[in-house]
């Protein structure tokens, strides 16, 4: 009876959240609301906050939210399928190169150079990734912390794509309003069209794939087709990423391939949650504004984002959004032991 | 019966640095045929496996399957040729339900190809294989996360997840490691509809008797190579075989 | 002649960048991406003690020690908690790297008045080529420290269990090597190593907060080209690079020593991933 611990923290699944994991009927407007309501709230807050923050400093922090949030989706669809990447920036900096040279050099407009720049950037980071497909953990994530670097000192050294200056007055968006829009909706797009895929027979074998690789093949399914397939559609979303954000700049530069696009995505998805990509969001939601609030530190952000990104790891492994979502499935109470 | 050969290995011999883990070894194995594969341990039966499924390539050696060359092709390729095999841990994907790891198979171009599984019906094949396994349909076990189910249920799982890929060679290693004698006395008839419907099968093995009751042919092995090939009773006969397993090394 | 003379030092200052990353990551597992962290810090630091008044020596004997106790630190304070999430493991260091590298660079660390003396001062010809003292001192310590760390892994107790780890943790648990410190202790090795190879080569320049995240990709290149685990295939390694890299820098332009570096961590990967004298065959041999 020495024991200073008396109490023990019992969990226990909300009855409805055990009824719509599995196979039965909901019945109420109860059940519906605690469903729908978690789901319906981002995407209404999503779709009203450009207007409401129309011409405002913050619409603009809301399309670095977005942007930025872009990449951690695909970071984070990358990491379900167990490929790990430390270089968003890749992704981010190919779209932007290629749909500001398109916009430069052949005049392109704006509506035609964001699509070509996110399939032809998608096919063109997938072309790179594909020989170094069959490495595994880290050795996949030194490759792709060190592409980046590579192209970027590429354009430096051969001068091409405006070289050490960049690209400079591209064509902007027609109006701000437009871009915010573009960029929320490219958000919930993949947000929810992510967290449909996975649940799908296809997204059963990506994960199948993280999981354990052997018995993917040993079931007669090629890997490194779906690796492949699975990083065509994360790297479309970075250079979607990186073209919107060219256009809404003007301008396109080295810095898109800068660490700045890795390591705040990177951040954010972890901060979130990584898994299931609502928390990935989340994260940069959380990260992006946060960041505005503090410009007056300058460079030292970086760091900041670096004692999140560790603090985030060692504190709250599973990530802000799987904190609340189990605390919203489940009771808690405490129990005489 | 039909007599055509199935799977043809010849000389098949694996190094790994100095070590011999199969050392030219050569069977033919008729459609429908039930084999076991026995020896003591380390003597290169899983290492064969691996060379037959392609996850390891032969240092030398020739492997056809149906009259086609399948030495060294990748593993999804052989597996989709109709090749399947099960693994001595049973490896299973620990965070999917039970019934969603047959999605896997289910959603392979082999299947495909056999007309099955097509979009919303891979569940409801998924459960009925598992239904079938002995995972109660309409229990709560199918839909349980695979981590949470005990180790024979594990051991079922992989071996609807190979059947899930409809192969015509099965290949089960030490299938029955770590099972209940009910476990096995349950899963064993499963088995034997199926070499009986068509399916051959290897199968490796350390528990004798269940074996010997079931696979007619016997190979045995020690040290890499083959030094038996017969019916139960031949093989224990020789005296090769009793010093591989008594451990009676001879001087000298 | 000259491309000779400064390809040796060159390669030999490779080997000295990549050694402490290598060790580390060969016997934990660990790929510790604060290692060009470490270099830097360990460098300022150096430079901060001598400003202080401290003799050279002295003061370079406490960074080492420091960035050591910040390696074994690191291990136990984040690396630790995060065990056998071999993913998880580099994110903290790469964040680490970040947080270490951004704050010295936020503190202005950079630039023309942060420079380490060298150990020694003057030059030599030799062959027709002027080189500093400093050049030919580093070549002697890249070659005293390869040979004590290959006497070290293969003589000692505790080089031993190292390799022991690397070659497999489990059964060098099973044997009472307790591989968490041993892994601390590699870690807590590497970045002391890091600080030495800093205070060899830093004299020859001056100190920017870039080299941190430089250091860092000449190690991987190093460590990859010649595979992570092998000390012969470290110096291989640093041998071809350092070459290739004066090469380039005498016939084309200098940026393109970091694009061949870079270039040759891309192209290995992709052809031989475990390195050109690498022993981690499993990265192949599975199909």
């Amino acid at each position: 009876m020495n024991s200073s611990v008396e109490y023990r923290i019992e969990r226990i699944d909300r009855g409805i959240k055990v009824r719509s994991d599995s196979i039965y009927m909901l019945s109420s407007y109860r059940d519906l609301v605690y469903l729908f309501l978690p789901r319906l709230l981002p995407f209404a807050a999503l779709i009203v906050l450009p207007i409401v923050l129309e011409g405002g400093y913050w619409q603009k922090v809301l399309f670095y939210a977005c942007i930025f949030a872009l990449l951690a989706l695909s970071w984070d669809f990358m990491a379900s399928v167990g490929l790990i990447s430390l270089g968003q920036a890749l992704f981010f900096g190919v779209g932007a190169y290629v749909s500001g040279g398109l916009n430069y050099y052949l005049k392109m407009p704006i509506f035609l150079t964001i699509p070509l720049a996110t399939f032809g950037g998608a096919l063109i980071c997938t072309l790179i990734l594909v020989p170094v497909l069959r490495l595994r953990g880290v050795y996949f994530s030194m490759v792709t912390l060190v592409l980046p670097l590579l192209l970027s000192n590429l354009v430096e050294t051969l001068g091409i794509l405006g070289g050490t200056y960049g690209l400079l007055s591209l064509s902007p968006f027609p109006s701000s309003l437009l871009a915010s829009y573009l960029a929320v909706f490219a958000v919930i797009l993949c947000l929810f069209g992510f967290r449909r895929l996975m649940t799908e027979d296809y997204g059963l074998v990506l994960k199948g794939i993280k999981d354990d690789e052997l018995v993917v093949m040993s079931a007669g399914v090629n890997i490194y087709w779906y690796k492949t397939q699975a990083i065509f559609i994360a790297s479309a979303v970075g250079c979607l990423a990186g073209a919107l954000l060219t256009h809404y700049y003007q301008f396109v530069g080295r810095s898109a391939f800068a660490l700045d696009y890795t390591i705040l995505p990177l951040a954010g998805a972890v901060l979130g949650g990584p898994g299931g990509f609502a928390g990935a969001a989340l994260g940069t939601f959380i990260l992006v504004p946060l960041s505005e609030m503090l410009r007056a530190l300058g460079g030292l952000r970086i760091a900041l984002y670096g004692i999140i990104l560790i603090g985030a790891l060692v504190a709250l492994p599973e990530g802000i959004f799987h904190y609340i979502e189990r605390k919203y499935h489940q009771f808690e109470r405490r129990v005489r032991i | 019966m039909n007599n055509e050969v199935i799977l043809k290995v010849e000389n098949l011999t694996k190094h790994f640095g100095g070590v011999v883990a199969v050392d030219s070894v050569g069977f033919e194995l008729r459609k429908g045929e039930f084999i076991g594969i026995i020896g003591p341990n380390g003597s290169g039966k899983t290492t064969l496996i691996n060379l037959i499924t392609g996850f390891v390539k032969p240092t030398s050696g020739k492997i056809s399957y149906m009259g086609k060359d399948i030495t060294g092709i990748a593993p999804y390729k052989i597996a989709c040729l109709g090749i399947t095999r099960s693994f001595q841990m049973a490896r299973v994907f620990h965070k999917l339900p039970a019934y969603k790891n047959l999605i896997v198979p289910l959603y392979s171009p082999r299947v495909k190809a056999l007309g099955g599984g097509k979009y919303g019906e891979r569940d409801d094949m998924a459960l009925d294989l598992l239904d079938e396994m002995g995972f109660e349909r309409d229990s709560f076990v199918p839909y349980k996360l695979a981590e949470n189910l005990p180790h024979g249920y594990l051991k079922r799982l992989d071996l609807a997840r190979c059947l899930a890929l409809r192969p015509q060679l099965l290949i089960l290693d030490e299938l029955f490691s770590g099972m209940t004698m009910a476990e096995v006395a349950a899963t064993m008839p499963i088995i034997e509809k199926f070499n009986r419907d068509g399916l051959t099968i290897i199968m490796v093995e350390h528990r004798l008797k269940e074996l010997f009751r079931v696979a007619p042919r016997i190979f045995v092995m020690n040290f890499g190579s083959k030094i038996a090939d017969g019916t139960p009773q031949e093989a224990m006969k020789q005296e090769e075989v009793q010093k591989a397993y008594l451990g009676t090394e001879v001087e000298g | 002649m000259e491309i000779f003379f400064y390809g040796i030092t060159n390669s030999i200052t490779l080997a000295l960048m990549a050694i402490g990353f290598s060790l580390t990551f060969g016997v934990s597992g660990v790929a510790n991406f604060a290692h060009g962290a470490f270099y830097l810090l360990g460098g300022i630091i150096t430079w901060l003690l001598i400003n202080l008044g401290i003799p050279f020596f002295l003061s370079a004997l406490i960074s080492i020690v420091l960035v050591g106790l910040l390696g074994f630190g690191l291990y136990w304070g984040l690396m630790y908690r995060l065990r056998g999430l071999a993913i998880n493991e580099v994110i903290v260091t790469l964040a680490a790297a970040i947080v270490i590298i951004e704050l010295l660079r936020w503190l202005g660390f950079s630039g023309f008045t942060y420079v380490l003396p060298p150990f020694v001062k003057g030059s030599v010809e030799i062959g027709g080529v002027w080189m500093d003292y400093q050049r030919i001192f580093l070549v002697v310590i890249g070659i005293a420290l390869i040979a004590l760390l290959y006497f070290f892994t293969h003589w000692t107790r505790i080089g031993l269990s190292f390799r022991a780890i690397a070659q497999n943790e489990r059964t060098a648990i099973a044997l009472g090597i307790d591989s968490d410190w041993t892994a601390a202790l590699s870690l807590a090795i590497g970045s002391s190593l890091s600080v030495v190879a800093a205070l060899a080569i830093l004299p020859l320049g001056s100190i920017d907060t870039e080299i941190g995240y430089e250091i860092l990709i000449y190690a991987l290149a190093v460590g990859i080209v010649g595979g992570l685990e092998s000390i012969p295939g470290i110096l291989l390694a640093s041998f071809i690079l350092g070459f290739a890299q004066i090469i380039v820098a005498t016939f084309f332009q200098a940026q393109w020593l970091t694009i061949i570096t870079l270039g040759a961590i891309v192209l290995i990967l992709a052809i031989k991933p475990s390195g050109i004298l690498g022993k981690y065959k499993e990265l192949e041999d599975r199909v």
